[in-house]
């Protein structure tokens, strides 16, 4: 497998996912970390995603996903389903975010989740000196038409966190191409927060 | 429902037809022997009408049984000698098609209670050397299903590698994972329901009353004087009207007129007319009334909801891919996502999706590519698994 060519987010999430592993992703796309994770980890994978041209690809990948939208997608699962449920760059798009976190932790025992930092650098310039929102790498979009209904950033995450009582098992800051290790608020692209419910 | 034109014929010239075929006829529960139903009452001798396509492999594992709606038969591909149209569902059955016969060993099989050669009311009662007729006994999906079982079994094949069909086809797909869920590997149920719900069964009723409406109907006893002609054409205007979407009925009719004026009388002045009276004028030849009744019934009784899809506390690995389509207000997708929610529930290897159409319920027979990509796709994965992916 040519690692290079996967983008840096699916890296880190394909890392942090054992062997076996029993895998919602919500809002999975076309499929490619899904299909990475099944052939290459043989984990137990599953998705849900709304848009049906991405649905097809995943069909022809082989494999299984839901058509529907996240909002309503995790009801029907019992609790404790899943070793991993995947909100990555998802959760910004969704109507009730904490919502589906909550749902998310109780059917995953363990939840990624991928978002893009509103606060980075750039775009904290751009906000200040040119007095625009930001438009940045991970925040391509304009005002007028981005799918982001929500924006937030790590720093953000974390209070939401402590204040719901969730537990974060482990952060990493992507900028780039590579991991941010210093000041993540203001140079990290994206951030990936591997949450759990505390007991 | 209709076979559809357009596509039909692309497919056609496309030269990818499994050529002409043949109905083959399977008969059991002959003598003493004879089959249980579930209302209790028994049934024999019976015969069931089928085809097969492909080759059935050494290890009979390709095999994928192929169910119909309502009004089908057991010709769903390629042509019978002398015939200008193929069955049902060529456009999904043959070489390279979505059900791939150089790959799959593909059976339709027909249904008990039906008029297209399988053991139904218009079928001779060995009794009383005459038709049926309202003789013939109340049967079920589960009947329908429990027949096809035995013609699995006779054809030596132990597990289907796939059970598919739209509607009351799709109907009997669940019913089989309900049934036989160890001899099934996978399942597509398209376009159809746990449960016919009142607006549903509503439909089937007025359409059962038009019929028994018919003086010609004579309490099921036409055979020999000819069939309630009327009555069954009206019903099958009815159904009609619940196959198609407003969106479509607009496209394909608008308010167009047949002549240039208003005739200012009670003959068709509308397109939408004229068709309905041709799709109901035609159906009366190639269907049997009783047959109708029977059937319709079948679909009000079915009822897999309730914990009944799945036998509690069984594991079982079928893959599913279910389908429905946008535009279809007969079976509308909710009802698809109360499968859906079973299959969630019990944590089972499942795809779904509700395809674009503005074609109702007919979509099923007619909007070929999205479905022949998902069920081609979703065969190749149940059949090879990652290894060719």
């Amino acid at each position: 497998m040519n690692f290079d060519t996967i983008p840096l987010d699916y890296q880190v999430i394909y890392q942090i996912i054992e062997s076996g592993s029993r895998v919602l992703d919500l809002g999975c796309g076309r499929g490619e970390l899904l299909y990475l994770l099944a052939k290459e980890k043989n984990a137990k994978v599953q998705g849900i995603e709304l848009d049906d041209a991405a649905i097809y690809k995943c069909v022809e990948r082989g494999l299984s996903v839901f058509h529907g939208d996240i909002d309503s997608g995790l009801t029907d699962y019992p609790d404790q389903s899943f070793d991993y449920v995947i909100l990555n760059q998802s959760m910004q798009q969704v109507k009730r975010a904490d919502f589906a976190i909550e749902e998310s932790l109780r059917v995953g025992k363990k939840v990624i989740v991928g978002f893009p930092n509103f606060v980075y650098l750039t775009g904290r310039l751009m906000f200040f000196f040119r007095g625009k929102a930001p438009i940045t790498k991970s925040l391509p979009y304009h005002w007028y038409d981005t799918p982001n209904l929500r924006f937030l950033s790590i720093s953000d995450f974390r209070d939401f966190c402590r204040k719901k009582n969730i537990k974060v098992l482990a952060t990493y800051f992507l900028g780039n191409r590579a991991l941010v290790k210093l000041w993540p608020n203001l140079f990290a692209l994206n951030a990936i927060f591997v949450i759990t419910k505390r007991p | 429902m209709d076979k559809k034109k357009t596509k039909t014929i692309e497919q056609r010239t496309a030269g990818e037809s499994v050529g002409v075929v043949e109905t083959r006829y399977f008969t059991f529960a002959e003598g003493d022997n004879r089959m249980l139903l579930e209302s209790r009452a028994q049934l024999g001798p019976v015969t069931l009408a089928y085809e097969t396509y492909g080759v059935l492999n050494d290890e009979k594992s390709n095999a994928v049984l192929v169910l119909h709606a309502l009004s089908g038969d057991a010709h769903a591909a390629g042509f019978h000698p002398g015939d200008e149209n193929p069955g049902w569902w060529d456009v999904m059955i043959g070489p390279n098609k979505a059900f791939d016969t150089n790959k799959y060993f593909v059976i339709c099989s027909n249904i008990i209670g039906g008029c297209k050669g399988s053991t139904g009311p218009s079928s001779l009662n060995p009794q009383a050397n005459n038709p049926y007729a309202l003789d013939f006994p109340s049967i079920t999906i589960a009947d329908m299903v429990k027949a096809q079982k035995q013609l699995i079994d006779y054809l030596g094949i132990k597990k289907l590698l796939c059970v598919a069909g739209g509607s009351m086809g799709g109907m009997q797909v669940l019913q089989w994972v309900a049934s036989y869920p160890q001899s099934v590997r996978s399942a597509i149920p398209i376009a159809t329901a746990l449960k016919h719900s009142p607006q549903q069964i509503a439909f089937d009723e007025v359409g059962r009353q038009a019929v028994m409406a018919d003086p010609a109907w004579n309490h099921g006893n036409y055979y020999g004087q000819g069939q309630p002609e009327r009555g069954l054409a009206v019903a099958r205007m009815l159904g009609h009207i619940t196959y198609m979407s407003e969106q479509s009925m607009e496209e394909k009719f608008s308010r167009k007129l047949k002549e240039k004026d208003y005739s200012f009388t009670f003959s068709p002045d509308f397109e939408v007319e004229g068709y309905l009276r041709y799709r109901g004028d035609n159906f009366v030849k190639r269907f049997d009334a009783n047959s109708y009744l029977y059937i319709t019934k079948a679909m009000d009784y079915f009822d897999l909801s309730g914990g009944k899809l799945f036998q509690k506390d069984k594991h079982t690995d079928i893959r599913f891919l279910v389908i429905a389509f946008k535009s279809d207000w007969l079976y509308p997708s909710p009802q698809s996502h109360e499968i859906v929610r079973l299959l969630k529930a019990r944590h089972m290897d499942a795809t779904y999706c509700e395809i674009k159409s503005t074609y109702g319920h007919d979509a099923f027979l007619v909007e070929i590519e999205e479905q022949t990509h998902l069920i081609k796709h979703f065969l190749k994965k149940t059949f090879y698994g990652y290894t060719i992916a």
